[in-house]
């Protein structure tokens, strides 16, 4: 079986570990991001969320998942 | 009072009271005291999803953002360009154009960097935001502000989070004279009455976060300041009287028993 080449990427400023042609929809899917309720940054640019499908993640890519919560 | 709306960019509001969702002890607490604050804008926070605890309480399901206006901040940014990429970020969630811009220059007393404030608010009212902007209690930097296409003046009470109450209140009157923007007085409320006295002064509303949070019973609390704010209102329209050194009687003074 061939092995899987992964790659590793920035999620929230946390490392993560994804197999290579890895999107950022797989990624939303994977961690059960509700899509509605968050906007999403690929490198500090900022993603079209009907997009997302079609944009493969790359070593080392930074993402910033965000939502609103509590504040003044 | 029916008729007495409040108009932000355009749109028509009920409620005078703004109120922050902060510092409360849980969801379920923040939205009661929300609901009985009867405010129908929520300043809300940008910050990242918690991908590792997926359990955590979501704001948007306890606030419904349909039913009440979601106003995003730019808390925490002390640059113009995090707070831009902080409300651009929000507009993206769903489409949110009303925003609080808040730029701070000093992280003890909080005070926003009116340099960067301004800068930003150009930039946000040129992009299409509609941005109702923390500021400092400048009258200079107010009128500045409008100018630069701001579509409510926020200046602060006091420290955010503070509860001092009006420091300046001479400069909050001047800034009320000069500008038919929404005035709203935007942290350091420590009590109702700061309200009702900001509401005297001829402010549009107020905003509030940690009052209602941090008090001993925030429930009582959110409605104090409801009260406070229709009373400040129902007064500042009544129009007071002129103030005197002396005493002035009210009972008649003819047919006085001898």
């Amino acid at each position: 079986m061939k092995k899987i080449k992964k790659i590793k990427i920035k999620v929230n400023g946390k490392s993560k570990s994804v197999p290579e042609k890895y999107k950022i929809s797989d990624l939303v899917k994977d961690l059960k991001i509700p899509l509605k309720k968050v906007a999403i940054e690929l490198n500090q640019e900022i993603m079209d969320k009907k997009k997302i499908s079609k944009i493969i993640l790359k070593k080392d890519d930074k993402i910033e998942i965000v939502h609103f919560i509590g504040g003044g | 009072m029916k008729n007495d709306k409040i108009v932000i960019a355009n749109k028509k509001f009920n409620s005078r009271l703004i109120v922050g969702t902060g510092k409360y002890k849980n969801m379920p607490e923040c939205a009661k005291a929300i609901k009985l604050s009867g405010a129908e804008i929520v300043t809300v926070a940008v910050r990242r999803v918690n991908i590792t605890d997926k359990k955590k309480p979501l704001l948007m399901d306890y606030i419904d953002p349909k039913k009440t206006t979601y106003l995003p901040n730019t808390a925490g940014c002390f640059t113009s360009e995090e707070a831009l990429r902080t409300l651009r970020l929000a507009r993206e969630i769903g489409g949110w154009k009303l925003v609080k811009l808040e730029v701070l220059g000093d992280k003890q007393n909080l005070f926003p960097d009116m340099i960067e404030t301004l800068k930003s608010t150009e930039i946000l009212a040129k992009e299409g935001f509609k941005v109702m902007v923390y500021c400092n209690d400048d009258p200079l930097m107010a009128k500045r502000l409008e100018n630069s296409g701001a579509d409510a003046i926020m200046p602060l009470a006091a420290p955010i989070g503070s509860g001092l109450g009006i420091q300046n209140k001479t400069n909050i009157q001047i800034i009320r004279k000069q500008t038919k923007l929404p005035l709203i007085i935007d942290a350091g409320l420590g009590q109702a009455s700061d309200a009702t006295i900001a509401m005297e002064l001829g402010c549009d509303g107020v905003l509030v976060n940690t009052a209602i949070a941090k008090a001993k019973k925030p429930f009582e609390m959110a409605l104090a300041f409801k009260n406070a704010v229709i009373s400040g209102r129902q007064s500042f329209l009544a129009g007071r009287i002129n103030k005197y050194l002396y005493g002035n009687a009210s009972s008649p003074k003819t047919g006085i028993i001898k």
